[in-house]
Formats: C-alpha cells, structure tokens, sequence
C-alpha cells in the first residue's frame, strides 16, 4: 500500500517542507562564504568550489543510492536498495508526499560533508576530496542519518531525539573533520606565518545565508507547518542570538575586543547546539543552550591547539562541540510540553533516560564516524594522496587546482 | 639636483601634496609601501588566535629638486606630515647625476 493510500497529504504542510528543503539548499553556498572569507586570498576559490561541488556531487548519489541506505528497508544499522535511483519510494512521510521528504533530506546529505572542509582548507586535491565525500556520504552519512532520523534507526529506536541533526550532521561532520586532518597534516608553514582571515565581509554573508537558511533546516525539521514548526523557528533564531552575545562576552573579557568574526562564529555555533534541540524545547531553554553554545564552543578553540591539528577554520570547535553540547544538554532541557512531541528531560520531570540516550547516540555516531573517517582518509592518503604538492600549496588552489584567480591585481 | 625620498602616515598625502604644489614644486611621484620603524607593526585577534602584523602600511613620495628649493621640499613636508606622534616617518636627500623628460629630451633643471 502506498503512503498516497489512506493517510491524506497535507497541502500547508507540504509546501513548507518544500520550501524549507530551498532553504536549506541555500545554505552551501553560504557555508561556502562564510569559509570563503576566513581563507587566504589564494584559496578562496578552492574553497567555494569544493562547497559548491557538494550540490553536484552529493545530490546524485544521494538520489542512486544515498536515500536508499539511509531510508530504505526496516533493518536498524542499514538500509537497502529498495529506493535505488529513487524509483517506487513509498517511504512513509507523515502528511507530506515522499518526495517532499527527499528533497528535504538531500540537502541535509550535502551539506554535512561540506562543513568538513573549513578544517582541512587550502591543502586538499580537488580528486581526492570529490573521492573522499563521495564514499563518506554513502558509508558515514546514510548510515548515521538511519540510526538517528528513521524510526526503524537504532538510536531512534532506543529513544534517543535529534531534531534536524545534531549527532548525524555537526558531530558526525565535526569528528570527521578532526579525524581528516590527523591523516593530511596541518597547513605548510602553519604556526610560523600569520594566516589571517582575506575577506570579512564575505564570512559576515555567508553567516546571514547560514543563519536564513537554517528556518528550514530545523523548522522544516518538523515535517509539516505547525505549532512544532513555530516553535523549532523561535529556539533556532533565540539560540543564535544568544550565542552570539555569549561568544562576543567571553571573546571581550579574554581578548579586549569584541570582533565581527566572533559576532558570526557565535551565531553559527548556537544555531549549531539548537539543531538537536529544536522541536524539543521551549521557553527559556534556547537561550540558556544558545547562550551557553557561545561560551563553550569560544572555550573549545584551544582544542586544536591541544591537539596540534590544524583545523583550519574551527570545525571541531564549532561544529563537534557545538552539536556534542546541543545533543547532550537536550537531555536536561527536553520539555514535551512545550511542542506537544518528544519526552522530557531531566530538568522536567523525565528523569535521566533521556540524558543518557542522548549520550549514548552522540559517542556512537561520534566513534562510528572518527574510525570511518580516518580509514576512508587513510586509503586515499595511501593511494592516491590526499594533499597538494608544496608548490602548489604555495601558488594556493585557485591558481594551482582551478587555473583562476578570485581577484585580478 | 636631489631626490627627496619621504615615507609618511597614509592619511597625510593630501596636505603635503597641497602644499608642495603652493610652494611651486612641478611633480611628485607616490606609492604604497609597507614597512616599521620605531612603530613596529600591530597586532590582530581572529577567534582567540593573536597575529603579529609587521609591517604597517605608509606612503613613499619620490620629489626630484633642484639644489636650491631641496631644503623648502624636506621643511614642507615636515611642515604637513607631522602628527607629533610615533610613526610619523622619515625623510631622506640623495644627489641625483642626471635628469632626462622623455619627450624632448631636455636635461637638468629644464627637464624637472
């Protein structure tokens, strides 16, 4: 029996996933310029290119085959190739038609894998990274986005709540990232040579799209134009706003200055720790996580000094942290009153089932994905080599991989 | 015949240029240069991270003089370029052997 049978599509609804499914396509290339802008001149292209090539690379194998893993069939770890090719896809999708469901999820599927590239800017050859993301979204990505988004998934099975993707797209990219740069190493010259931010201003827009598209990514997240929808819009703007302000105050108190790289980094990382959150809070909840997102993940940016990698423009500060701390406090701060949909968390009544679901799926995608990652990174390195040569390293990517430059003297 | 070298603070070309013109002189050449001195450079924060920026941004004027008017051109600028304050830059007089103007060759003081 067909999705289309009984259960009755939703008009309302359906045309919001679809715009919402717009939305969050919007917000590659915002990622784009918002790592556009915090690279060196030389490379900004290099960078856009290999964000914007996620829209053409991701997108068809996310329609042979990448739906299907994530979607397809009832089994709890990995689908099938029932929806190979997205042909006779009857996945159930609520009130809304399958392939408003699809496209939805296609643009969650190109997205993760090019947050990764802001931790491994500059370096990276244009073959090798298309190979890289080509096998981990169908190895790393479908899978982990089964366990959390489907309902036959195991850590959706077991109770665990990811709203719009904090486990299977920030701490997933956000690992994946750190695992990449263990295997390709830091930047030539990283740590002797300044390698200040070449354009601001292109970071300042690409946050706006980055904060514009993600209504869709977590309100859209809600399936259906709601109440849960309203709400998931409110937490994402309010966690945002106070993050930034969180960020801006410890940056101001550590540093003496607030700056415009930090008003935008702070947006990004509560936006980043509501994701999870989203539908599931309400109340004064967004702005104690998003507050508390712009405070931690400023923190987590002596990490990768710690671990001496090179992650280029904070993916693990931002991305890992922000999405650990956004899944995991979804444990204290989950409020089934405030949507009508999820359970609650330890701070209202629900005890700590909640909380150490939560944990529970976040170290598991976050193991699942590091050890992935890094072997996937290692076979390339091995075999085809994941880095530039030195020289073109030197030159930058656009002159050396693009045969172009973004600004002519 | 001198070559007047000076390197200033950016925002004070447009005083010196006016008044080398009122004081009579026939053409400046001028280019943006980055350097330190006493100043040194400056530092920028890019999340957190301190970056030591050395070299500071200033401008380069290069006035060829006769003998006579050398020392009005080094006293003007000083005159124009001075803040009072650390990096307002430096001055310096070299001879030169041999002017030439391009179009008709004349040489010297003619040429200038």
């Amino acid at each position: 029996m067909s999705v289309y049978g009984p259960k009755l599509m939703d008009t309302g609804d359906t045309a919001w996933v679809l715009a919402a499914a717009a939305l969050v396509a919007f917000m590659t290339p915002g990622l784009a310029f918002f790592y556009g802008g915090m690279v060196r001149s030389k490379n900004v292209l290099g960078m856009l290119m290999q964000n914007i090539f996620a829209m053409g690379l991701v997108s068809v194998l996310w329609a042979v085959v990448g739906f299907s893993i994530a979607f397809g069939g009832t089994n709890g770890w990995v689908g099938n190739f029932d929806f190979a090719f997205l042909s006779d896809v009857d996945y159930a999708s609520g009130t809304i038609p399958p392939m408003a469901f699809v496209a939805f999820q296609m643009m969650f599927a190109v997205i993760t894998p090019a947050l990764i590239t802001g931790a491994t800017a500059d370096r990276l050859k244009f073959g090798s990274y298309a190979l890289f993301i080509a096998i981990w979204s169908i190895v790393v990505y479908a899978p982990a986005a089964r366990w959390v988004f489907n309902p036959a998934g195991w850590l959706f099975k077991r109770g665990a709540l990811d709203f719009a993707g904090g486990t299977a797209i920030h701490i997933n990219a956000g690992i994946a990232a750190l695992a990449v740069v263990a295997v390709i190493g830091n930047r030539r010259g990283h740590g002797d040579e300044a390698m200040p931010p070449h354009n601001l201003p292109l970071t300042m827009i690409g946050t706006g799209i980055l904060w514009f598209g993600w209504f869709g990514f977590n309100a859209g997240s809600a399936l259906g134009a709601n109440g849960v929808a309203a709400q998931a819009l409110v937490n994402t703007h309010l966690a945002a706003a106070a993050a930034m302000l969180g960020w801006l105050i410890v940056e101001k108190l550590v540093t003496g200055h607030s700056t415009t790289l930090g008003a935008a980094s702070g947006a990004v990382a509560g936006l980043v720790a509501i994701t999870p959150c989203a539908g599931f809070v309400g109340g004064a909840a967004p702005l104690i996580i998003g507050g508390g997102a712009g405070i931690v993940c400023y923190l987590a940016l002596r990490i990768k000094t710690v671990l001496r990698l090179d992650d280029s423009l904070d993916v693990i500060a931002v991305h890992l942290v922000g999405g650990l701390f956004g899944s995991i406090v979804l444990g204290l701060f989950a409020d089934a009153s405030a949507t009508g949909v999820g359970v609650d968390g330890l701070f209202f009544g629900g005890g700590s089932d909640l909380l150490i679901d939560q944990i529970v799926a976040s170290g598991s995608v976050l193991i699942f994905s590091l050890v992935a990652s890094y072997l996937i990174a290692l076979a390339i390195d091995k075999t085809i080599g994941m880095r530039v040569e030195p020289d073109d390293e030197y030159v930058g990517l656009d002159r050396s991989l693009h045969a172009e430059s973004a600004y002519q003297p | 015949m001198k070559l007047i070298t000076a390197v200033i603070k950016p925002f004070k070309l447009d005083d010196v240029k006016d008044a080398l013109k009122a004081a009579g002189i026939a053409g400046i050449t001028v280019g943006e240069v980055r350097g330190f001195g006493r100043q040194g450079g400056h530092t920028e924060t890019y999340r957190g991270a301190e970056y030591q920026i050395d070299f500071v941004p200033k401008v380069s004027l290069q006035i060829v003089a006769d003998d006579a008017q050398a020392d009005l051109v080094v006293d003007t600028i000083t005159a124009t370029a001075a803040t009072g304050k650390i990096g307002d830059g430096k001055i310096w007089v070299t001879d030169v052997e041999r002017v030439v103007r391009i179009r008709t060759g004349e040489e010297g003081t003619d040429a200038l």
